[in-house]
């Protein structure tokens, strides 16, 4: 590891893993425990649809990203409030049709582009510097999102119901949550990939979940678990010569079925104790 | 607790007027007519599928009725709501939510405490206070993951009593819990309701005579005469089935099977 950090593009690897960990350790905290995992994939995958929009037209594909993941981030919220019941089915269709007219722009479109499999997976080997400027300004805001408007955000987590009767806004405060969703799976999109992006929404949050039951907590353990993924998983990857993105994913997949696997027996053994 | 005094008239704290609600233009209650008046103890009950979770998503504000008039404390409902504490069935909730006792009971103090303002002394004051009149203070810091059925029952009525209300509306409180528990929700809703209005709706009332005050039946529409008995009349209009009553003070009398239909 330590020979492995006198590159600058190693270096950069580390801090773009640790400042992306942040943000999805906080937001994946909400995805989780709001069940709407499956949202977040279908807004990252939608998304591609507006890189292609970006080829085709000529503006800037992450431009095209960002008004793509939060128009159908938004789209899909509003559904999701309005008939719960059908939600998956919409989701599974836009995600669906964001990424195929995504594919099929960027094929019509002449000229260079970045193929698929590099908006899938990423390539955190070659994170520029000023990436990281934009993760750290987003990882800001998120922070400061989620401290100003804790308390609706957790009350309309637990129970939106009875937030609704209270009349917290919970209409806006879910849009302001899709959105923070958003943001962060466009923005990390650039670095990670997008499997990545979904791989550290979830697992770090849903084995931090496993552990601790307090969301603060949940969120600060999410966030320290991510880092020790990406870390883990790059320097595996530099040592074993493996893809840097599947080696982390793979990283955050083992320890998340081993946590699954302990806390089962955990529960067992307090069962046992107790009867 | 403010009260009209002098008089002896009790006020009306909810009224409901000639309202039919429904989904999808199907209405699921049809002239519905309530006045509740303060510190009574009404137990609606009736069968599934008979309108009880819908009256109750119209007193809330959840639902707006397609017909007719609901005020609660005189106010409209958007704004007679902050009187109303509000305890769901608990089967609702994810019982796996990172959250402790205190946290669950805080947000009881939502309504008070708007955008951008954080919880107060005031409020601490509150949650505490309610935490204690349901004898959870010393769980305040458990996951509610990790408490019982009944801990986690009372749980709820914290969170609905830190709000302070005048009325406090209740959707099956009992479940989720077995027997022992219930008789204990029971005691302690009759200890609330020396100063708190309370309407609580069940699919089955035969623990509960003995501590409401009035009872009525809903089956789309409402039997509700301000009595504690249920008349084999209300029970027959209500139900299309036998069921389970309690005529006063008489406890598990089992009525007759009635003709299906009216």
């Amino acid at each position: 590891m330590i020979e492995a950090l006198q590159f600058d593009f190693m270096r950069n690897a580390l801090m773009a893993g640790v400042l992306t960990s942040i943000a999805c350790g906080i937001v994946g905290s909400f995805v989780v425990v709001n069940r709407i995992v499956f949202l977040g994939g279908g807004i990252a995958h939608a998304a591609y649809g507006g890189i292609g929009m970006g080829y085709f037209f000529g503006f800037n594909p992450l431009l095209g990203a960002v008004a793509f993941s939060l128009a159908s981030a938004l789209g899909m919220g509003v559904v999701r409030r309005r008939t719960r019941e059908r939600a998956d089915t919409i989701i599974g269709v836009l995600w669906a049709i964001g990424m195929a007219v995504g594919i099929i722009l960027v094929d019509l479109t002449e000229g260079y582009k970045a193929d698929l499999m590099s908006y899938l997976f990423g390539s955190i080997l070659a994170v520029p510097r000023g990436d990281l400027m934009t993760i750290l300004v987003l990882d800001v805001v998120i922070v400061l999102l989620v401290t100003l408007f804790y308390k609706e955000l957790l009350a309309i987590s637990f129970d939106e119901t009875f937030a609704a009767v209270n009349n917290v806004p919970v209409d806006a405060i879910y849009l302001l949550l899709v959105s923070m969703i958003a943001l962060t799976v466009v923005m990390m999109m650039r670095v990670v990939g997008l499997i990545m992006v979904i791989a550290l929404l979830t697992m770090p949050a849903a084995i931090s979940g496993q552990w601790v039951k307090d969301m603060k907590r949940m969120m600060v353990l999410a966030s320290v678990l991510g880092m020790l993924f990406t870390s883990a998983g790059l320097w595996l990857s530099y040592s074993l010569n493996l893809t840097s993105g599947a080696t982390i994913i793979l990283v955050g997949g083992v320890i998340y079925l081993v946590s699954t696997a302990a806390k089962s027996v955990a529960l067992r053994a307090r069962a046992n104790r107790q009867s | 607790m403010k009260r009209s005094e002098g008089t002896g008239e009790l006020r009306e704290v909810v009224s409901v007027q000639h309202v039919w609600a429904g989904y999808g233009g199907r209405p699921v209650l049809e002239d519905v007519n309530l006045s509740i008046k303060e510190l009574d103890f009404i137990g609606l009950i009736g069968p599934n599928g008979g309108g009880k979770t819908t009256l109750l998503r119209v007193l809330l504000g959840l639902l707006r009725p397609t017909r007719g008039s609901v005020r609660i404390m005189g106010m409209g409902v958007k704004d007679g709501r902050r009187f109303i504490g509000y305890v769901p069935q608990s089967v609702n909730l994810d019982q796996e939510f990172p959250i402790s006792v205190w946290q669950v009971a805080q947000m009881g103090r939502l309504e008070g405490r708007g955008l951008l303002r954080r919880y107060t002394g005031e409020d601490d004051d509150a949650v505490a206070g309610a935490l204690r009149s349901v004898e959870m203070l010393d769980l305040r810091d458990r996951p509610i993951g990790e408490l019982s059925d009944g801990q986690r029952q009372r749980a709820y009525f914290a969170r609905a009593l830190a709000k302070q209300p005048q009325i406090l509306l209740l959707d099956e409180p009992l479940a989720s819990v077995d027997p022992g528990v219930s008789a204990e929700v029971y005691e302690l809703l009759h200890e609330l309701n020396r100063s708190i209005t309370v309407l609580m709706i069940s699919h089955d009332m035969n623990a509960v005579s003995s501590y409401v005050k009035t009872v009525g039946c809903l089956n789309r529409r409402l039997f509700y005469h301000g009595e504690k008995e249920i008349t084999p009349e209300m029970a027959r209009q209500a139900y299309a089935c036998p069921i389970d009553l309690i005529a006063h003070g008489v406890p598990h009398r089992v009525f007759p099977d009635h003709d299906r239909g009216r």
